[in-house]
């Protein structure tokens, strides 16, 4: 079937910007760390060294965001926010940090030091590294937060793409499925997911791409139903090019920029319903860190002001991250509007 | 305006059907019926029960007819306003959903109460002059507290007014009896999100009515700078934010969950959350329905107060 558009294609090539350098970018620190958090057994003695590419992939981005958006300061604070999680994430493995499960002295304030070990931010109930559980915790919250939204981005710009684009019974029909989602409250959605399911990370991307998906479907149709009647698509049209290859190769890369923003907020919003899920106890299970885990645990336990570190940490680590998604958003957003 | 009412009640009630029907194909796997098995008879009963006294069981239960046949007894149940039994507390599904509601709906009426006046006015002023400091500060503020999550919330109000300051109670399960200041904790921790949330929106659109050629006009021909926002910006502005109040309608329905799970709140969202523990079938369906229910209901709302506010649509 593409084989018919391929050629079409080729000879019209568009100038990307640099843009496989930032796809190669990303998925250099995101396969990995993928494979190490999903499929980790499988991989065996290879493990250890997974990651290593990955941490000067994170420091090249980094360089390379900030010197495209240095003219939007909450972008810049934003990207900052996100990088050094990022960084935490691929270089947690070699930090010099207690295992973090592992119970060592139960209940040690920050920044005290009991059997020759520094507890820089206290232990929690079952003696575990505070510090060493937060930034553990943060690869898995990265790890399953990216991947479901990406997930959640392809099945919902995949429909919106059908429903804007096709039109006609496509398009009444995806809506209504779509509609169909929506009408759950996003909470009640996830509950219903995971409770016939049962709670896994797997499960988690499908229900996060159940709530997430129609939004990202109704962004993609509206956008999709301007860009029909422009003039590139009607020569790509006119040219007998497949309407597969017309939707992705033409109309997909010419909307992108909405697209960013939005998908950074929902980073945001994909790493809130992580933490919460887990928090619920229908997300990740125990006895790997989570920040959503550690308040779980923790607030039964933190009910006098001298404990109250246990709740303070993971709270600041993720409404930190969650700041950094949502102010590159604003960034992003504030510098498309000036051109 | 009568004509796109009976057109949003059809449609609400298509959607009902699909999702309640959907709900009971979901419910209809041998899973759940050993589930339902185990929270009836106890682990133990089941263990010991042979297969053919459980094919027996779920024969008495009627659980072996096929999905439709109990969707249609279950509609007709319904319909003389029946919603079942809990399995799990063994009371009425519709006593513990009357219940549970009333309470969230108090929690739900205080945030309204709050956020709507409060919210609107913090999102004119920021919008009234884009890039001013006064706009500056009042966005840098609500992308701040939109960016908190709600259990990050939750966990440092409770660590500042209730562990270090002792001003209110750690938790708001009320057992002895109602009191306000249990309530602070959920309705700050739902309040602050919100209410940034509507500023933000509110902001965007004020900023977008005071950048079109009408106000400009209007400043241009002499009039006085309040009047110019209290008359003619105003009415334009507040549209779409007031669109949005209902549909937040939703969006607390769903922060419920959280809120009252960490302040363990007897509300609808720990109900929800409980039943779903629990396995407590009869009252995730029901629940599930209500929510449903007032969720479309305020989406309907929402579409019919925009019509009435907004004179350029007339919808047909």
């Amino acid at each position: 079937m593409s084989s018919r558009a391929a050629p079409g294609g080729r000879r019209f090539q568009r100038p990307l910007t640099r843009t496989e350098t930032w796809v190669t970018l990303l998925a250099l620190i995101w396969l990995p760390l993928v494979a190490y958090v999903m499929f980790r057994p499988a991989l065996g003695p290879a493990a250890p060294y997974l990651l290593l590419p990955a941490g000067p992939a994170v420091i090249v981005t980094y360089i390379m965001a900030v010197r495209r958006w240095h003219e939007s300061r909450i972008a810049l604070i934003g990207v900052t926010l996100v990088g050094f999680w990022l960084l935490v994430a691929v270089t947690v493995p070699y930090l010099p940090i207690a295992d973090p499960n592992k119970p060592l002295v139960p209940l040690v304030p920050p920044a005290t030091i009991r059997q020759g070990m520094l507890f820089v931010l206290g232990s929690d109930v079952r003696g575990r590294d505070i510090l060493s559980r937060t930034l553990w915790g943060c690869q898995r919250v990265l790890v399953w937060g990216i991947t479901a939204t990406a997930v959640a981005y392809g099945v919902g710009a995949g429909f919106g793409l059908v429903g804007g684009y096709l039109g006609g019974w496509w398009d009444e029909l995806v809506s209504f499925v779509g509609n169909i989602f929506l009408s759950f409250p996003v909470m009640v959605l996830f509950i219903l997911v995971l409770d016939v399911l049962g709670p896994s990370g797997f499960n988690i991307i499908l229900a996060v791409t159940c709530s997430s998906a129609p939004i990202i479907m109704r962004i993609v149709r509206g956008l999709a139903l301007d860009a029909r009647s422009r003039d590139y698509i009607q020569a790509a049209q006119t040219r007998g090019e497949h309407p597969l290859w017309i939707m992705l190769v033409e109309l997909l890369p010419n909307v992108r920029g909405p697209l960013i923003v939005d998908a950074c907020l929902r980073l945001g919003y994909t790493t809130v319903a992580i933490t919460t899920l887990t928090f619920l106890g229908l997300g990740l299970q125990p006895p790997d860190p989570d920040w959503g885990l550690m308040i779980k645990e923790a607030a039964p336990a933190a009910l006098l002001w001298k404990y109250s570190y246990m709740l303070i940490v993971p709270s600041l680590a993720v409404s930190s991250l969650i700041l950094g998604f949502n102010f590159t958003a604003d960034g992003l957003r504030e510098m498309s509007q000036r051109d | 305006m009568g004509q796109l009412l009976i057109r949003r009640l059809i449609q609400m009630l298509l959607i009902m059907l699909v999702v309640s029907a959907l709900l009971f194909a979901i419910f209809d796997s041998d899973q759940f019926r050993r589930k339902v098995a185990v929270a009836e008879l106890g682990g133990l009963g089941l263990a010991t029960l042979s297969a053919d006294d459980y094919h027996a069981w779920l024969d008495r239960r009627g659980l072996n007819q096929p999905f439709f046949v109990r969707y249609v007894a279950w509609l007709d149940q319904l319909g003389h306003g029946d919603f079942g039994q809990s399995i799990e507390k063994d009371v009425a599904v519709s006593t513990l959903l009357g219940e549970s509601l009333s309470n969230t709906a108090v929690l739900a009426f205080f945030v309204f109460l709050i956020m709507v006046p409060v919210s609107l006015t913090l999102g004119v002023l920021a919008g009234m002059q884009e890039g001013s400091a006064l706009d500056r500060i009042i966005s840098f503020l609500a992308v701040f507290t939109t960016s908190i999550p709600q259990i990050a919330t939750a966990a440092l109000l409770t660590v500042i007014l209730a562990l270090g300051l002792g001003w209110v109670p750690t938790k708001s399960a009320m057992d002895d009896g109602w009191s306000f200041r249990a309530l602070v904790l959920p309705l700050l921790t739902l309040l602050i999100y919100d209410i940034g949330y509507l500023v933000r929106m509110t902001r965007a659109s004020m900023t977008e009515v005071m950048a079109s050629h009408y106000i400009r006009t209007a400043v241009l021909k002499g009039l006085p700078y309040h009047r110019v926002i209290l008359r003619h910006a105003l009415r334009n502005a507040l549209i779409v934010p007031v669109t949005l109040i209902f549909l937040e309608l939703n969006g607390v329905l769903s922060q419920v969950v959280v809120v009252e799970v960490f302040f363990q709140y007897r509300g609808f969202g720990r109900m929800l959350f409980d039943a779903a523990n629990f396995g407590d079938i009869q009252v995730l369906q029901a629940g599930t329905l209500v929510a449903v229910c007032v969720a479309v209901a305020s989406q309907g709302l929402s579409d019919v107060a925009y019509g009435l506010i907004n004179p350029r649509v007339r919808v047909a």
